[in-house]
């Protein structure tokens, strides 16, 4: 049983921001999703997990360096910039 | 016990050209920030990741070397957080099917050999650096450079088995050694290994200790974490669980607003990157595993007669044992070793340097030609130690600076002149000797010491003026 609670929670991690009809509508929403993850229940769990859907395996890249971006580029759709850096949140209270 | 660490240790594979998961070069310390990125490590939408071979095959060796069980199959997961050092709301690393589980290292505590046990190793990205203009507590913003994001990292975590700071301290300082020999790691570069540390006291919560960013550091924060722990319990108080940071200038931990648990990272497999089957990979890299500090312990007590405690020391550094076998090619290995460990080990220390800088300022060839002056008697001990210091300081050629100081040894047949020219000067002295005075003996070999302004050898010079008494 998934409750308003959970939702809310979902909401505060996934950082958005949602209003108590959201929460009403996404609470029904979620269960209906969930309730298709009960059906797996159902199957024989004697199978090989899947972690990939493509069938291919390892695949490298030689350790040889390229040229990125230069840093006017990288820093071009930024809002907010200072010095070369980019401006973000602080995350220490 | 009563108290109880664990550590988890993000290592940089520095040595590496590349990032983990794009061609930027990991080249970037002094350089300007952001100038060392491309669409996928600044998480640019629609970029693509693709692993960097040589990344995971450090992570075996490395993994191997730890005696850790690499696994055959490896997954990479998201593991989701918002937090501005990296740029796509989630940090490629890995969750249930890491690089290895278990493994240790043995460390030498004062009562004994301990085994230091590790719960895994898993490879992952380097997030982005923050900074702060002014203070952490009074800046507004972060200032974020993503040069660092996306360089190789391993994190190997230990089990809660160290029961002291200095244990974590040893511990530290083992796994360097160990990374340094596989040469996957440089801990000179700045940021190359930053520690988590678990701690808790007996009767206390398990308190974090994040991001501690030098070996050191993790030392001070330990102490200063129990210390605080065991007043809040002798007071009567609760250690509660939390998160706390280490405030590296003044020595001291400071709670941090908590962080997400565990699940709510909210782990699932990376969908841009496809599973490792590792098998072909582990043998390849069993082949080329270079022979670890034990095993060159061992050797080197074989091969060139050490004693198990020069051999201890010289293998603590790669660079310094390399050092070693270099100039014991062409000079006695004891007199090498001994040299090495127990003089210009110390002269470096003193001036804050490690063998690198002694393979650029007195190189293998010159400290060797150094050494067989002195096997042969042509410069003193003390000539000797003059020469690395001039050496280290200021350079130059070796011939020269024992000619320019004056540092070749007198010969003997100058020292007897001058021992029976002093104890023809010195007739109260002499008798004073024969009438079984020792020091009247130091005070002869003194005034040969003397007119030679130190050049001549002490002990050659007493042997010589006893015989020289001890004849007449
Ligand atoms: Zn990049």
């Amino acid at each position: 049983m998934l409750t308003e609670e959970d939702v809310y929670k979902v909401a505060e991690l996934a950082k958005i921001e949602i209003c108590e009809e959201e929460a009403k509508k996404f609470r029904a929403e979620f269960e209906s999703i969930i309730g298709y993850f009960n059906l797996l229940d159902e199957v024989d769990v004697d199978v090989e997990p899947t972690f990939q859907v493509l069938p291919i395996k390892n695949v490298f890249r030689e350790d040889i360096p390229k040229k990125g971006l230069s840093r006017e580029e990288a820093l071009a759709n930024a809002k907010h910039v200072e010095n070369g850096y980019f401006k973000g949140p602080k995350i220490v209270e | 016990m009563d108290v109880i660490i664990g550590l988890e240790v993000h290592v940089q594979l520095n040595k590496l050209k590349t990032k983990m998961f794009c061609p930027c070069s990991i080249d970037y310390h002094g350089d300007e920030p952001n100038t060392h990125v491309c669409p996928i490590c600044l998480g640019m939408p629609g970029a693509m990741p693709v692993l960097n071979k040589e990344a995971v095959k450090a992570g075996i060796k490395v993994a191997l070397a730890l005696n850790a069980e690499v696994q055959p199959f490896m997954v990479f997961d998201r593991k989701n957080y918002f937090y501005p050092d990296l740029p796509k709301g989630f940090q490629i690393s890995q969750y249930d099917h890491p690089l290895a589980w278990g493994g240790y290292l043995t460390i030498e505590t004062d009562e004994g050999e301990k085994k230091i046990t590790l719960k895994r190793i898993h490879m992952e990205e380097d997030p982005g650096k923050l900074s702060y203009k002014g203070s952490i507590t009074t800046a507004k913003y972060s200032l974020i450079d993503y040069n660092r994001s996306g360089v190789p990292l391993l994190e190997i975590v230990t089990e809660p088995v160290m029961n002291s700071p200095k244990e974590a301290r040893l511990f530290l300082n083992k796994l360097r050694i160990i990374l340094e020999y596989l040469d996957v790691f440089d801990g000179n570069l700045e940021g190359a290994m930053r520690v988590d540390a678990n701690v808790s006291v007996k009767g206390g919560g398990r308190v974090e200790i994040k991001n501690i960013s030098s070996f050191k550091g993790v030392e001070k924060a330990l102490t200063y974490e129990i210390t605080r722990q065991k007043n809040l319990i002798r007071m009567g108080r609760t250690v509660k669980r939390e998160t706390r940071h280490f405030d590296e200038a003044n020595n001291i931990t400071v709670s941090l607003r908590s962080k997400e648990e565990e699940q709510d990272y909210r782990y699932f497999p990376e969908p841009d990157l496809v599973p490792i089957y590792a098998e072909e990979l582990i043998e390849e890299v069993k082949q080329i595993l270079p022979e670890m500090p034990e095993e060159k312990r061992e050797r080197f007590k074989k091969q060139y007669g050490l004693s198990d405690s020069f051999a201890k020391v010289l293998v603590m550094d790669i660079k310094m044992a390399n050092y070693f076998e270099d100039v014991a090619k062409v000079v006695n290995p004891k007199l090498a070793a001994s040299w090495i460990v127990d003089v210009l080990r110390g002269e470096l220390n003193y001036r804050s340097k490690d063998f690198t800088f002694a393979y650029e300022k007195l190189k293998p060839e010159e400290m060797a030609k150094l050494l067989n002056y002195f096997e042969n008697g042509d410069i003193t001990e003390k000539g000797v130690v003059e020469v690395i210091r001039t050496k280290l300081d200021k350079g130059g050629n070796v011939d020269k600076i024992i000619e320019s100081k004056g540092l070749f040894a007198i010969p003997k047949e100058e020292i007897e002149r001058l021992c029976i020219e002093i104890i023809e000067k010195n007739k109260k002295a002499v008798e004073d000797y024969y009438a079984g005075k020792k020091q009247a003996l130091n005070f002869l070999v003194g005034q040969v010491m003397k007119a030679t302004r130190g050049r001549a050898d002490p002990g050659e010079t007493a042997k010589i003026m006893r015989i020289i008494l001890d004849k007449k």
